[in-house]
């Protein structure tokens, strides 16, 4: 279970949003640039974020770049999941790579400040409130495997190869 | 069984007919790096316990995002790249040498290739008719280490295009109409396969740069089919043995498929701050320009400062305008340099800087300041991408941005191609 209050973005969030390229130095010291994460979206963000919090967004969230420090920083600035309407396909397939939960569902009933719980196995998503009862999408089993895990380093040290079954 | 082309070079790798929405884990022949994304994924090789890559040859490490390097900090992720190469064998191409992108279907990239690269615009060589696909640098990591990758088998959506490119128009203009009705998100998870009479007549150069854009839509690669045009690049590049005909099965299953009348287009910018807020270039026509610039992947090559310089022989960038040129590589600066190419651009007032990505990421060379217009022929022109989120691109073709560089403001091309 994964319990933590919501911060709202729009659509299309890119990975230049997330990770600047002004900011490139700083790839290898990936908790400085931690302390940016977002910022060109909501300047308050990496500044307010506490560990736990929860990313809701509209759609296409993480498109652009590849660049996989985008979803790291993200979950090094504390964050608990990734919540959003859709993801562009790199930004899923990286953030499952190195821990940071994601599930896909339709974001737009969910307020700013609410407090969620998530269950990422069976993809439900509740307000503590009562007021919010969302199902998403089903994250395939062996990303939940791979997330479980720790990343896809873990799972390969611990498999010796993909277990995709 | 009747396959598309991502279809059939997926099913060669696995030896069997693959489905699309299957799962598989696929031998792949290439894996590649920039120096924005090779630091973290050498360190994922390391931590997973590997000395050495899967095959020295078929490993690539890219410096070209920040070359030279600009800071200290970038010089030192460089020097990381260096020692992993000289450890493990795999290949190295190091400042000056080029862009990634241009520098694999120049030198490396088949027809039937499975490329994982650790940048989203290795789609590019989907032009040489290889499943070319962006992952981050652990996925690559992986794939350096053991020679492998999963993926999920992409429906295909099919764009055919028919006809002739009106004067004033190119191959920029026909991938910014697909992704401006297509959407930034309209082929998420999908290939992109490219056919038709026109792309069959197509020279390799604007093929490089419809595959570019692929991922602009979201797409995981963007497919052509190889044919005599393909076989002739590869000659010119002195490898015509690495040429092999593959194509599609004449009723294979698409997703969808759209259709493109050249003899429709008009030449194009995406206006600030997404790819996919494609407007014709009248309805943006006369916004003053601060800066210029012609390189890239996707128009870095000698076809587009061709083009440039054709335009702008003779005459003077604005006085307002500041024009930066990059050529793709360093075989691409060569060539224009022997063709009068440079001195033309440079007396027409042109900044020409070391061949990599050039001002195209924020990192260096042309970052905006506040409130400032750049015309780029890149891929991505989304906020902040240029170094500061308070600068605005828009992206176009080489005619397109040549010509606004020689008026100071976006411009009509037409009025230069009668």
């Amino acid at each position: 279970m994964i319990t933590g209050r919501v911060w709202k973005f729009g659509d299309d969030i890119s990975t230049d949003l997330i990770a600047p390229g002004r900011l490139f130095h700083l790839r290898t010291n990936l908790p400085e640039l931690a302390k940016h994460v977002l910022e060109d979206a909501d300047p308050e963000f990496p500044k307010k974020v506490k560990p736990g919090d929860i990313i809701v967004a509209g759609k296409n969230f993480g498109l652009g770049s590849s660049r996989e420090h985008a979803p790291l920083i993200i979950k090094m600035a504390g964050v608990g999941a990734v919540l959003a309407q859709s993801f562009a396909r790199i930004f899923y397939r990286n953030a499952i790579n190195i821990g940071l939960p994601l599930l896909d569902l339709d974001t737009d009933p969910i307020p700013e400040g609410a407090i969620l719980e998530i269950d990422l196995i069976k993809g439900s998503v509740k307000d503590r409130e009562g007021g919010i009862n969302l199902r998403a999408t089903p994250v395939p089993p062996f990303m939940i495997r791979i997330l479980e895990e720790g990343g896809l380093v873990p799972h390969i040290q611990k498999h010796g190869d993909f277990q995709l079954k | 069984m009747k396959e598309t082309l991502a279809q059939k070079i997926i099913s060669e790798h696995c030896g069997r007919h693959v489905e699309p929405g299957e799962l598989a884990v696929v031998p792949i022949d290439w894996a590649m790096t920039q120096d924005g994304t090779g630091p973290l994924a050498v360190q994922q090789v390391e931590r997973l316990g590997f000395d050495r890559v899967f095959d020295p040859q078929r490993v690539i490490l890219f410096i070209d995002h920040s070359a030279p390097s600009p800071r200290k900090e970038l010089s030192d992720a460089h020097r990381q790249l260096r020692a992993f190469a000289a450890k493990t064998g795999a290949r190295l191409s190091d400042v000056g040498e080029g862009v990634c992108h241009q520098r694999l279907v120049e030198e490396f990239i088949r027809p039937g290739d499975i490329l994982i690269g650790a940048d989203s615009h290795t789609c590019t060589a989907g032009a040489l008719c290889a499943f070319a696909t962006g992952m981050g640098s652990t996925d690559v990591a992986v794939g350096m280490a053991l020679g492998k990758t999963w993926m999920r088998v992409p429906e295909t959506i099919g764009i055919d295009v028919s006809g002739s490119f009106p004067p004033g128009t190119f191959a920029k203009d026909l991938i910014l109409r697909i992704i401006g009705e297509i959407g930034a998100d309209g082929a998420t998870y999908a290939a992109l396969e490219f056919g038709g009479p026109a792309i069959r007549s197509m020279p390799m150069s604007d093929r490089f740069t419809l595959a570019n854009m692929a991922v602009e839509a979201g797409a995981k690669t963007g497919l052509i089919a190889s044919d005599e045009v393909c076989r002739e690049y590869l000659e010119q590049q002195g490898r015509v043995g690495d040429y092999r005909e593959i194509h599609p099965d004449e009723g294979a299953r698409y997703l969808q498929t759209l259709s493109v009348d050249l003899a429709e287009m008009r030449p194009l910018v995406a206006t600030p701050h997404r790819v996919d807020s494609v407007s014709p270039v009248e309805a943006v026509a006369g916004t003053r320009v601060d800066q210029v610039f012609i390189g890239t992947c996707t128009n870095g090559r000698i076809d587009d400062l061709r083009i440039a310089s054709r335009i702008l022989r003779g005459h003077r960038v604005a006085v307002h305008t500041r024009l930066i040129v990059v050529p793709a590589s360093r075989s691409v600066f060569l060539q224009a340099m022997e063709e009068g190419i440079m001195s033309d651009l440079v007396e027409a007032g042109a900044v020409v800087l070391a061949p990599g990505c050039g001002p195209c990421v924020g990192i260096h060379e042309g970052i905006l300041g506040e409130g400032e217009v750049c015309l780029s022929t890149q891929n991505r022109n989304f906020l902040g991408r240029m170094g500061n989120p308070k600068g605005f691109i828009y992206l176009s073709s080489p005619a397109t941005a040549a010509y606004s560089a020689l008026k100071g403001e976006i411009a009509d091309p037409r009025e230069v191609f009668p």
